[in-house]
């Protein structure tokens, strides 16, 4: 652990919100990923967040991500005989993606990563002046 | 007997890691806007300094037998006691997943922690040069 742990925390965040991120932009990507079972289409996922202590510095807490964990929703089952990938019966299992939560979601974890490089910003400048002390 | 080296730096050598430990604070909470179940937190800066200054001002002088030098009390309270001052906010809107983190009130507390903190900084290097005056005579 460094001896500016601003920018550990910060840090955290900013590596947080990028798995986020990525895997909105998986889940976007693959909106139309079909399979011919329920297994085999995609299933949407998303990261769950922890804090996370940092160690000797009392009320300081970074974040973690614990696991990036598949939604509990089941796939779509669509008749449609033409597609390559249908089964027997005539029917595709497309993943229950919602764009317009995805598009919320990505919002939200840009402007939590833009917050942090701020916070970043800020307290390089701080250190920066606080260096210069005296010269 | 109080001189001008008795206490060079002033109250902006106590205030200055107390508004460091806020803003550690504060860029915590910015780093878990998104954490289910944070509480958001705050550095009772006002509370901390009192008892900083209250702990210099009380802390003995050690004045060596035979009239020498006194040794100057040391400065601002070590680092585990920061806890004390550390609360949960109060007041504030939770969201679904337990978080008390409003984005727009750490974003206005943080800039102005930096104000504090550059505020703070400016008058402690006032200090230090005004010592370097004194020293170097020039």
């Amino acid at each position: 652990m460094s001896s500016l742990p601003i920018f550990d925390v910060a840090g955290s965040a900013l590596a947080a919100q990028s798995v986020r991120l990525n895997t909105i932009a998986s889940n976007l990507a693959n909106a139309d990923s079909v399979g011919s079972s329920p297994e085999t289409a995609y299933r949407p996922i998303e990261p769950v967040f922890q804090t996370a202590r940092v160690p000797g510095q009392p009320g300081m807490t970074g974040v973690d991500v614990v696991r990036v964990e598949p939604l509990d929703k089941p796939a779509i089952r669509r008749f449609e005989p033409g597609h390559p990938m249908a089964d027997a019966e005539g029917y595709i299992y497309a993943p229950d993606v919602d764009p317009v939560a995805q598009m919320v979601n990505l919002i939200s974890a840009s402007r939590g990563y833009q917050a942090n490089v701020e916070v970043i910003n800020s307290a390089r400048e701080l250190a920066l002046a606080t260096l210069m002390i005296g010269r | 007997m109080a001189g001008p080296f008795d206490n060079p730096f002033g109250l902006s050598a106590l205030s200055l890691p107390l508004r460091e430990q806020r803003l550690k604070v504060l860029a915590s909470n910015l780093a878990n806007a998104d954490t289910p179940g944070f509480q958001a937190q705050d550095f009772d800066f006002q509370r901390a300094l009192r008892s900083a200054e209250s702990a210099r001002a009380g802390a003995p002088v050690a004045t060596p037998s035979g009239g020498g030098l006194a040794a100057t009390p040391t400065g601002p309270v070590a680092g585990p006691d920061f806890r004390r001052y550390i609360s949960t906010r109060e007041g504030g809107q939770g969201s679904l997943d337990g978080n008390t983190v409003s984005a727009e009130t750490e974003h206005a507390a943080f800039g102005r922690a930096v104000l504090e903190y550059r505020a703070s900084l400016t008058f402690f290097e006032s200090r230090v040069r005004g010592l370097m005056t004194a020293i170097t005579g020039q």
